[in-house]
């Protein structure tokens, strides 16, 4: 153990070092090849300016390599292995979207992501919207968004051993230990074995997503609530309006570029769901979503590269245009302010 | 101010209402806290919400035998307490019986009939007197069956088993070893590439800021077979493992470096420009202004994309599993338990505990830091996961 | 010691002209002020002096050296900004030390420096604060001192007042004219857009409109004689009354200029009549807005009037101080 830690501590020291090293590394080679501080004389001020065109590129160099090696490479890549066969190749044109478009399994993901889609950002935003008016109103508010808010630190895989253990099942006649069954037998229900009901356990799946972002929710439409400036609603009490009245009528038309935000936020989240359908069910019982099946057909069972790639393009060219609105969303949010 | 402490029904009706769904939403994590306290076989036998009550369970005694009877008025009897030889420590006795069918068939605080003419007497705290008219002969006097209210029992013994023999221990130090680098180096990388992008004359600096604003979208999953690929080549051609820690250092820095650079631009960008050309008037290189006057200055956009990187890192699985093996001394926490969930799917005090173990982190960052993590949040309500 | 010398200065950004041939010759040692309304170019201007703007042509000397292509830290000047630009995670101390850090000095000799600078500006017992705990006042003195210890030959302010309230505005002026006398061999470029400044504070004035120079000249030259309407309308508070019409060409111009305090009635019928509108009282003076067929008129009187609003008013111009314009808005001789 103690060896471990020991090993630990100096792998992150050597690897935090070394990145701290290349920045003042290289800005002090910088200085000292072209030296522009001693006095004002001519070649001074030439150094200073080779110093000023090259030093924009030594701050930007590491990032810009990453991003080549880590994501603008594996788009061209994906692209690219979309249109071979299983080991990357043979050319083999559009086989693998065709062969998608016809496969079973590839429907029902879609038809599952669709679901998922339809589901989980709506309720989302509406029980986000829900808890923001209510809490904004209540002096123990931030103390109850926190609360609601929690989930969000934790991981999928731990948000999943959480919501397994609620759906958990025992056999007919056992003492349910899992809450959900507990309360159905409780009122005398019989028990489930509710992540292998088919099609409604797509919906206690959600409801761990649903769980985990509405506090994302919340807390974004509550920043914006506060934003509303305060005599509008005045001017509306003064004019009569009931409190339903000016939720809908002021609140939400005043906050609507921000509930757009975050609702297209969770729906691009949904499109890349993974994690809970791998650690709930690994895709049975007819749960898969896109990106497990990708996962599925990159890393399992032999593996189809020219397949897998294939739906990895099909997600983000699904993603892509509600990011771009959603940037522009923001921007336009943004100097708004 | 005043108004939101007023006792109207109203009010009520929100407080409660708020209330509920606070019930709601921490019952789960809740399930799982107190789960993880509880003893093993409490777990698989009743239900997590009834571990804070007193369970009624019925328990066995032995009682004393001849060598501690006292005579007295021709009397024999033996006094003692029926926890002395349970295997309950503690408890309330509501009632005790002879005969195993039977546990409840006398009141604790009565006096039972036995056979021989014997008497039973039973206190709630479990002392008993057996009053004999006869000399006992044997070393005891029988079995006594008995209910006793169990006050909540709660043990840190399944925290010992994962943390120790279940490497769950090992693990944590392993998710620490890819968290904490792959959580400063992209911060200090974005910091320097925001800086040049927001204040440094440069070529291109527009079409840049697009690309990367453009990265935005690429969804993780799609770079993972390219890069696990060239990370096989690399490893072969360099002599070298595929699966290191720098390897997946530099994949969280990869992946967290559009957003890092987007929120930290935007930020830095926003500094006064009177600030950096006074610096350059006082003759200060860009390394300077940025060490000396930049950094200082943007610590609370730091801050929230530190704790955003650091939760995303410290709860990624997908990342960990492709670029990192599954050998003990490099699988992290959620790559733990996500093997805990195949082999030990049934074994809840084994899961309860690995999965707090694993959140736990997160929420100690989560609840300190709050306030970064919400503002970044806010500033990053594009990322998109 | 330092003139700076701006020969035929031009800049662009893109097709949008902010500064259209400007030259300038600035003594050494001179207190000179660029004044003008917001837009007129005279910040970029002082940027361009200062080398945080490169100008598009032109040729700009500092010390009898073209410095077109120096960057800002070695052409020996220092700027004093509108918003003061202290860098507020650092003392007062670090804040005036900062440049001579840069110019890697021994830590004894900034220490010497800085507080030889904070003696001369009373900062001494303020030196480890930092600078949200000083007042308005104090901020400006650190900025002026992070200028005074690097020694420069040119101090640039850009509207180091336009911040403050008015009370702190006239006791920082003072502050200001308080240095230049104790700097005599710093030159020293100011930029406002409020007149009374350029007037109080300037040896020469440099009125700039649309990027080009309209007039330079000592506060009273440019008070007693503006070649423009321009410079006419802008100097002096408050403003210039312009007639046209008939008094005009009466003299030969299409517009005559009359001051407010260059005004005196009379009993009997003039070519500028009208009705008193309204009358601002302040004590040392009072205004009349009187109404003429030419226009509203401001007419000062000193101390308190005795006219009545409503009263009809015979003004006549002092014949000495009234400017003649010609249809170019030029003056003419």
């Amino acid at each position: 153990m103690i060896a471990q830690i020991l090993y630990a501590f100096f792998t992150v020291i050597l690897g935090v070092g070394g990145c701290f090293g290349y920045f003042y590394g290289s800005n002090w080679l910088l200085d000292k090849t072209f030296p522009a501080n001693a006095n004002n004389d001519a070649s001074a001020v030439r150094n200073l300016r080779i110093q000023a065109n090259i030093r924009p590129w030594l701050f930007l160099g590491p990032a810009m390599l990453l991003l080549s090696v880590y994501l603008i490479f594996p788009v061209v890549q994906t692209f690219w292995l979309s249109f071979h066969d299983r080991a990357g190749d043979k050319f083999v044109g559009m086989a693998n979207y065709t062969w998608a478009f016809y496969d079973e399994q590839f429907r029902l993901s879609i038809f599952n992501n669709i679901l998922w889609l339809a589901v989980v950002p709506a309720l989302c935003t509406l029980m986000g919207l829900i808890i923001a008016v209510l809490t904004d109103r209540l002096w123990w508010g931030n103390l109850a968004k926190s609360l609601i808010f929690m989930p969000l630190a934790i991981s999928f895989v731990g948000a999943s051993v959480i919501w397994k253990f609620v759906y958990d099942y025992r056999g007919e006649g056992q003492q349910q230990i899992g809450i959900l069954n507990a309360i159905v037998t409780y009122f005398g229900g019989d028990p489930q074995v509710w992540i292998a009901l088919p099609f409604w356990n797509n919906f206690f799946l959600m409801a761990i997503l649903v769980w985990i972002q509405t506090g994302f929710a919340t807390v974004i439409l509550a920043a914006a609530l506060r934003g509303i400036p305060e005599d509008t609603l005045e001017a509306a009490t003064i004019d009569g309006a009931g409190p339903f009245k000016i939720f809908f009528r002021i609140m939400v038309p005043q906050i609507y570029g921000t509930i757009l935000v975050v609702w297209t936020t969770i729906t691009v989240l949904v499109l890349k769901i993974f994690d809970i359908v791998l650690t709930m069910t690994n895709s049975q019982w007819n749960t898969s979503v896109l990106a497990n099946l990708m996962f599925d057909w990159m890393f399992r069972g032999g593996g189809d590269f020219g397949r897998g790639a294939a739906i990895a393009i099909v997600i983000m060219v699904a993603v892509l245009p509600i990011m771009i609105w959603n940037i522009r969303q923001a921007n336009a949010e943004q100097k708004g302010n | 101010m005043l108004k939101k402490f007023s006792l109207e029904p109203s009010r009520i009706a929100l407080n409660l209402a708020v209330l509920l769904i606070i019930v709601l939403w921490t019952f789960p994590t809740a399930g799982l806290l107190i789960s993880s306290l509880r003893d093993k076989n409490d777990i698989a036998a009743s239900g997590w919400w009834t571990a804070l009550a007193s369970a009624d369970v019925n328990k066995k005694s032995r009682l004393k035998g001849m060598a501690d009877q006292v005579e007295k008025d021709g009397k024999f009897t033996i006094s003692g307490n029926l926890f002395e030889g349970a295997d309950a420590v503690s408890g309330k006795v509501s009632a005790f019986g002879t005969k195993v069918q039977a546990p409840g068939a006398n009141a604790a605080g009565t006096t039972a009939l036995l056979d021989n003419g014997e008497t039973l007497h039973v206190n709630t705290d479990g002392s008993y007197i057996l009053t004999s008219p006869t000399a006992l002969t044997e070393d005891s006097a029988g079995r006594v069956f008995f209910i006793a209210s169990q006050p909540p029992r709660f043990t840190t013994d399944n925290y010992q088993t994962v943390l120790f023999s279940e490497g769950i221990g090992r693990s944590f130090i392993n998710s620490l070893t890819v968290t904490i680098p792959a959580t400063i180096i992209p911060i200090l990388i974005a910091a320097f590439a925001a800086y040049a992008l927001a204040w440094m004359k440069l070529p291109f600096r527009g079409l840049i800021i697009a690309i990367i604003v453009g990265l935005l979208v690429v969804p993780l999953q799609m770079s993972l077979i390219p890069l696990l690929k060239l990370y096989n080549a690399a490893g072969t051609f360099m002599g070298v493992p595929s699966k290191t820690y720098l390897g997946v250092w530099l994949a969280h820095t990869g992946f967290g470096l559009p957003f890092a650079i987007y929120l930290l631009r935007s930020y830095i960008a926003g500094l006064p420009k009177d600030l950096i050309e006074s610096a350059q008037i006082d003759g200060a290189n860009d390394f300077k202004i940025f060490r000396r006057v930049v950094l200082p200055l943007c610590f609370p956009a730091l801050a929230s994309f530190a704790i955003f990187q650091f939760l995303w890192v410290w709860n990624d699985l997908l990342v960990a599993i492709v670029f990192l093996g599954s050998g003990p001394d490099q699988l992290v926490l959620t790559g733990k338990l996500n093997a805990l969930l195949g082999s030990r799917g049934g074994n809840w005090e084994i899961l309860t505990a690995s999965a707090f173990v694993t959140i736990i982190v997160p929420l100690t960052v989560f609840f300190s830091l709050q306030r970064y993590f919400v503002r970044g949040l806010l500033a990053g309500s594009v990322k998109g996961g | 010691m330092a003139n700076i010398k701006l020969t035929n200065i031009h800049k662009s950004y893109g097709s949008h002209q902010i500064i259209k041939d400007v030259s300038l010759d600035i003594k050494s040692g001179e207190f000179i002020v660029f004044v003008g309304p917001s837009g007129c170019g005279k910040s970029t201007l002082l940027r361009s002096i200062s080398g945080l703007d490169q100008v598009t042509s032109g040729t700009l000397e500092i010390d009898n050296a073209v410095v077109n292509d120096v960057p800002p830290s070695k052409r020996g000047i220092a700027m004093v900004f509108q918003s003061y630009a202290l860098y507020p995670h650092m003392s007062v101390f670090e804040n005036i030390g900062f440049a001579l850090e840069n110019q890697g000095l021994p830590r004894a000799e900034i220490k010497k420096k800085v507080e030889a600078v904070g003696e001369m500006l009373q900062l001494t017992s303020y030196l480890s604060r930092l600078p949200k705990a000083l007042s308005g006042g104090q901020r400006q003195r650190v900025a002026i001192g992070r200028a005074i210890v690097r020694g420069a030959k040119v101090f640039l302010f850009d509207e180091p007042l336009s911040n403050l309230d008015a009370a702190l505005r006239v006791q920082m002026r003072m502050e200001i004219a308080k240095l230049k006398r104790d700097l005599p061999n710093t030159t020293m470029v100011y930029v406002t857009h409020d007149q009374v400044e350029a007037m109080t504070m300037a040896d020469r004035i440099v009125v700039l409109q649309a990027g080009r120079v309209m007039q330079v000249g000592t506060p009273m030259e440019l008070y007693e004689n503006p070649n423009s309407v321009f410079v006419a309308g802008f100097i002096g508070s408050p403003k210039m009354n312009f007639i046209t019409g008939a008094p005009a060409e009466k003299l030969k111009a299409k517009t005559i200029g009359v001051r407010p305090e260059h005004f005196e009635f009379s009993k009997t019928a003039t070519n500028i009549s009208g009705t008193l509108d309204y009358t601002e009282v302040l004590g040392s003076d009072s205004f009349l807005y009187v109404s003429t067929p030419t226009g509203m008129l401001t007419v000062r009187e000193p101390g308190r009037t005795n006219y009545k609003t409503g009263q009809k008013l015979n003004l006549k111009p002092i014949a000495e101080h009234v400017h003649r314009f010609g249809p170019d808005d030029n003056r003419l001789k």
